[in-house]
Parts: structure tokens; sequence; C-alpha cells
């Protein structure tokens, strides 16, 4: 009988060694003369013990992890393909409970499936919400997608069934449907797990959006930091198109869609939709005035569904199992679940998908067991590079759209960044406004010209040169950046510059009285912070 | 990204490689973009030169093209070391003590971000996040990602490299 063996693809899983797991796997059972079919899964997201290598016994898969190359004889000595004890097991994979807690709809598959086998993804319900969908017709896989509540989980969170029903509604042909996949935040990487892991689901879900608005090609973009999606995503496409689910008359319905992968270039900017649009056209990726809004005049000023990679891919659970069943999550207007990464000094970092509104705490302590250093925990960032910092005594805050904007803060992609007692805050916020500088695109005075002065500040602040006329600059600047910019990168930088100031100024040389200000100011750029957010997800 | 296909610093490239890709792409839309990730990926880098043949094929201006060059990172005008080492320099790597990585790594190399080693064998970029953010912090060697790099462990990467039973 063929023992199933399954070592992760996923690039995290490589880069911590899966694939020298894997040869080490084939050659020893090649040694022993064992029959082993070795199946490279996505990884299900718990990366303390990645490279975890699962075996299939009887109905279960029994994990072991963390798995080197040099733990593989001494697996095959313990029985491992039989699931027998050894130091690194683990039990069953899926009764782990850092998995099992959670609440996964989007990433139901991930880990758990081969993701290069289309016969895999259709046996564990993969194709049944495109069946829905065409059943459904247009007009209703809209109204579905908009009453499930989903919003847009690329960080601007706006209501993913208004935006594909302005496209629907738009006359201009042809229409296009365009995946954000340009995952730049630091400390995300769903996008990534979902490509490398599930790609036929955000096919599937970009296939949805589609029939429902009528665009007859997609387009991927997607960063060349990932390589491995883009593999894994060619191989899915290809396998699509050949088995009628992509190209022409898709499952007999008469309509075709096309999609194809469009490579990023290293520039942060291109993940604001509209700095892509320019970049998909071949230009450099400058922020455009909206309106109009893609939805409108997109990409060649034709009408365009954008979305991330993660709300395509929730989609066709929504289609499949209802509307409801996704609003059935989740808390106020932020409904369904949330992928959540947790990253940084975390103990157990990983892929947590939790129902929105969970509590920060719950993410940092109960799931990431406190800092990987073991020091004290002394500042989490929410949201990527611009979202705000919070400290240990706000981890109380529930993870959810208003949650986050009432406490000053924004949920971003999803990113949470841990940083332990070592951290200097002064240089955090000194590099968010370094990181601004280094990625604007140009366009506007607040963002370009603001974000180099803002590090040239307070590096004068820390040196304590004029410290206190510095801070009035460093106020106005933000302020400047936050109601002038065009596009979140330069009005939300100041999040992180502020909340660092605010709840750490001892690191900046300052007292807490000196930087009073912020309390009001840091609620205002909330209000700020999310208007534009909110036009940014148009 | 190999660079080893580029080792020669831009022997590889002629106008005829230029024509070839731009002939393959240019009925795209927006080709632009495809054909500098072709030539960058091909020869190693943009050679200046190729510019005007790049404009004229798709009828923009070298302006519009050198303009788009010089706004990715990705693209690159010079030929770069054999290797390419790129550390990311983003919060989460941060957190797990990139920035004392970073500065181990330029030291280990001589060498500052953006240039390359004199004898040509390694070019050392920035990056702001690979996505192996649960495993910081990260860098990537030619095509290979590395997660949880200590300066140890870097240095064993480095080792493995030049030692002669491995080719690349």
């Amino acid at each position: 009988m063929t023992a199933l063996v399954y070592v992760p693809r996923d690039s995290s899983a490589v880069s911590l060694g899966a694939d020298a797991v894997a040869g080490a796997i084939a050659s020893e059972a090649a040694s022993r003369k064992l029959d082993v079919k070795i199946v490279r899964n996505g990884s299900r997201g718990m990366f303390s013990h990645e490279p975890m290598v699962e075996v299939t016994v009887g109905a279960e898969r029994i994990a072991y992890g963390p798995v080197g190359a040099g733990d593989v004889a001494s697996l095959f000595d313990s029985n491992f393909l039989d699931g027998r004890e050894h130091p690194l097991r683990l039990g069953i994979a899926g009764e782990i409970p850092w998995l099992k807690s959670q609440t996964r709809l989007t990433f139901a598959r991930a880990g758990v499936t081969d993701p290069a086998s289309l016969h895999d993804f259709i046996a564990h319900g993969g194709y049944r919400g495109l069946r829905r969908a065409i059943e459904l017709g247009p007009d209703r896989v809209v109204a579905e997608v908009t009453k499930s509540g989903l919003r847009g989980r690329g960080g601007a969170g706006f209501s993913t069934g208004i935006k594909w029903k302005t496209a629907l509604d738009a006359p201009a042909r042809p229409k296009y449907v365009v995946c954000n996949a340009d995952e730049g935040d630091s400390g995300t990487f769903s996008d990534r797990m979902i490509m490398e892991g599930d790609p036929f689901v955000l096919i599937e879900g970009m296939t949805i959006a589609a029939l429902a608005v009528g665009a007859a090609q997609g387009y991927i973009y997607l960063r060349s930091e990932y390589p491995h999606a883009r593999r894994a995503l060619s191989e899915a496409i290809a396998t699509a198109c050949s088995n009628g689910y992509l190209g022409a008359n898709i499952l007999g319905t008469g309509k075709s869609f096309e999609l194809e992968i469009r490579l990023g270039a290293g520039a942060y900017v291109c993940g604001e939709e509209t700095a892509m649009l320019e970049s998909l056209e071949g230009r450099r990726g400058m922020v455009r005035f909206k309106p109009p809004f893609p939805a409108q005049e997109g990409l060649f000023g034709k009408p365009t569904v954008i979305n991330n990679v993660v709300s395509f891919a929730t989609v066709p659970i929504i289609i499949d199992r209802g509307a409801q069943f996704f609003h059935d999550y989740g808390a106020g207007s932020s409904r369904g679940t949330m992928p959540f990464q947790l990253a940084g000094n975390a103990k157990s970092p990983g892929l947590i998908e939790a129902p929105m509104g969970v509590r920060l705490g719950e993410i940092v302590y109960d799931y990431g067991g406190g800092t990987a250093s073991g020091a004290k925990l002394r500042a989490v960032q929410v949201g990527g590079p611009l979202g705000a910092y919070f400290t240990e005594s706000m981890l109380d805050v529930a993870l959810d759209f208003e949650s986050l904007a009432a406490r000053g803060g924004i949920l971003g992609h999803g990113g949470i960044v841990v940083f332990d007692d070592t951290v200097d805050m002064a240089q955090m916020a000194r590099y968010a406004m370094e990181f601004c500088a280094i990625e604007s695109c140009g366009k506007c005075t607040p963002c370009r010209i603001g974000s180099v002065r803002g590090a040239e500040v307070i590096d004068e602040i820390i040196n304590l040169r004029r410290p206190r006329e510095n801070l009035e600059v460093l106020r106005d600047l933000c302020d400047t950046m936050k109601f002038g910019s065009l596009c979140p990168l330069g009005g939300l930088t100041p999040l992180p510059v502020l909340s660092a100031l605010k709840y750490f100024p001892g690191d900046f040389g300052l007292t807490p009285a000196e930087v009073d200000f912020i309390g009001t100011d840091l609620a205002i750029s909330t209000s700020g912070a999310v208007t534009t957010h909110a036009i940014a997800g148009r | 990204m190999d660079a080893g296909k580029s080792r020669n610093g831009g022997a590889g490239w002629g106008a005829r490689v230029i024509d070839e890709i731009v002939a393959g792409l240019a009925g795209k839309p927006g080709a632009l973009m495809l054909v500098l990730h072709a030539v960058n990926e091909r020869v190693g880098f943009i050679p200046p030169e190729a510019v005007p043949a790049i404009a004229r094929a798709l009828n923009l201006s070298r302006a519009e093209v050198h303009g788009v060059i010089s706004f990715y990172r990705d693209f690159r005008t010079e030929p770069p070391g054999r290797k390419i080492i790129r550390v990311c320099r983003a919060e989460s790597c941060q957190a797990m003590g990139a920035v004392a990585l970073a500065a181990h790594i330029r030291a280990r190399l001589g060498i500052d971000f953006g240039q390359t080693s004199g004898n040509g064998d390694f070019t050392l970029e920035p990056v702001y996040c690979l996505g192996n953010c649960a495993c910081s912090p990260a860098i990537v060697v030619g095509e290979d990602l590395h997660g949880r790099v200590t300066p140890e462990r870097f240095d064993e990467i480095l080792s493995a490299m030049s030692s002669p039973r491995q080719p690349r």
C-alpha cells in the first residue's frame, strides 16, 4: 500500500527547509524500499511547526513538526508512516488546538489539499460556488455578495457587493476583473498562502466576479517578490483552462473568461488600486485622482472590479453557503471572518482565521504565546506599515473595522506585528517616514516631501535639537500628510508615527505632557484616515 | 532573476535579443512592463542602450521608457553580481533582528545596499517584505528564500554557496 505523506511547498515552509525534508523522505523511502507518495500541500499556517509533515493513517492525518532533513531517518525508524510516537509527533493535524479553535472559511483547504490538484479542490467543495453562481445569474450573485456584508480584505474595507454592482451597472464595454495581489504590507502573507496553497479558490472567486459583472478578461497583478505564488497560480490557471473552468464557454454557459498574471516590479505603492492600474497599463505606478472610481473607469478606462486576493477567495464560500452563513460571523458592520496574520516577535506566529471582532490579545497571547524572545511585549503594530502601534494595555481592542478606528487604528490587511522590549519606537516612527519616502509615487507633495521632511524632523527630535519646535513641525507635517495626500500611503503614514509618539514618548526623549496634543489629533487622524481609506477602496 | 545568466556583464544582449523580446510581447495591452521584465530577466539588467529600441518598438518616447525603468526597484540599469542577496528591512523582520542582520551582512560582504562586491560575486539589495513574516528575519539569496536568518545562519548559507559541492 502506498503511504501518503504531505510536505508543504509553501514558500515559508521551504524557507525553513521543506524541500530538503521532502527530498530526504523520498530517498529514505527508496533506500528502505517503502512505497511513499509525497504530496506538496500548502501550509496550514502554523509556522512554529513548519516544516510540518503529515502522514495519512486511515481517515486521519498525523502531523510531525518542525521536521528537519536530519530528523527524517528517525521518523522512519519510529514508523511514522503508521502515525507512531516520535518526539516531533503533534497528533491529528486538524485537532491541534491552535488550528481547531480557528474558523476556517476562506482558508478551509489551505494546507489540506494539493494546490496543484483540481480533483482535490473539487473533492473539498471547490467550484460549488461557481456552479451556484451560474444558476443564480448576475443580479442575484451581486445581491448575495452585498448581503453577506463582505468588505474588502485588502485594507480599504469597502463593500465588495456595492463595487460589483457599480461595475455591473456600468454601460461601457469591455469590462475587466483585476485581482490586487501586490501584498506589500510587512507582517502579511494571507494572499501568498492562498495563492500557493489553494490557488483554485482565487480563480473561482474571480470567475464568479467576471460572470457577475460581464467581464471576459481578468488580470492578477502579482508582486514579483512572490515567485512561488506565481508558479502555483500559473499551474492552476493552465489546469482550469484545460478543464473548462477558464477560457471559452465556461461550464457550458457560453461565457468566456481569460485570466493572465501580470508581475509588479517592487513598488509598494502599486498596492494602491489606481497605481496598480497604471502599472498594468505599462506606466509608472502613479496614483490617479478619484473619482472616477475604477468600477466606473478603471483599467484602460473601462469598468473594472478590483479586489484583493482574500476578498475574491472568500466569495466562493459565500455563494455556496449563502450570504447569511457568512454574515452570521463577525461584529458590527465587519461581517464574516478575517485571516489575521501574526508575525514579528511572536512565539507561535502564523495564519489565524477568526471571526471579525476577536480581541487583539487573543491573537497575540492565546495563539501567539507572547514574544518569541521571551522578553516583555512592548508594542504591536496592526494593519501593516501604515497601521497604528498599540501598547500592551490596549490589547483588549477588538479586531474589526469600527473598533480599531475608535482606538485610533486600522485593520488594513490584517497583519499583526509584535515587538519586544528591545524595540526603539522612535526608530520605528522614523522608519515609517523613511519607508513612505522610499515608496512614495511622487505625485502629491504632502507624501513626497512630507515623508522626507518627517524623517529629518524626527532625527532632530531624537537628537534633542530644539525638540519642542520640531515637535510642532512634525505635528503640522502629519496634519498636512493626513489631509492633503492623494492616497493612503501619505495619508496614513502619520498613524504609526503619531501612535509611537503618543504611547512611547520616552523613546523620543519627550515627556507624556509634551505629546499631550496627540490625544485629540490621533482621533482626528482616525476619521481622516478612514475617509482616505474608504475612498481608496471604491 | 539568476544573475548568473549575465555574468559577462551584459554580453548576453544585443539588438536582436531586444527585438525578439519585443516582437513576442508588443501586441499585449500595457506591454512595456512585460518587455522590461523580460529584458531584465534575460539579460540581468536593462542596458541603457536598449531603451531607444524598446521605445521605438512600442511607439513610446525614450523618456517614457526611462521613466518606467527608474520607477521600479526591480529594473536594474547595471549588470548585477553573480548572486543577488536581498535582505528584508520591513517591520516584522526588524522585530526579529533584521537591523543587526543587515549590518552583519554588509560587513561580511564588504558592501552596502545597492552595491556589487569588487569580485562581482554579490549584489546586495534591500527588499520591503517577502511575505515570510512569520519566519522573520528573511532574506533571498539568488532564488532561494530563507527564514529565521541569524548572522551565524547567514554565514552558513554563504559558505555552503562557495563550497564546490554546490554548483550554483
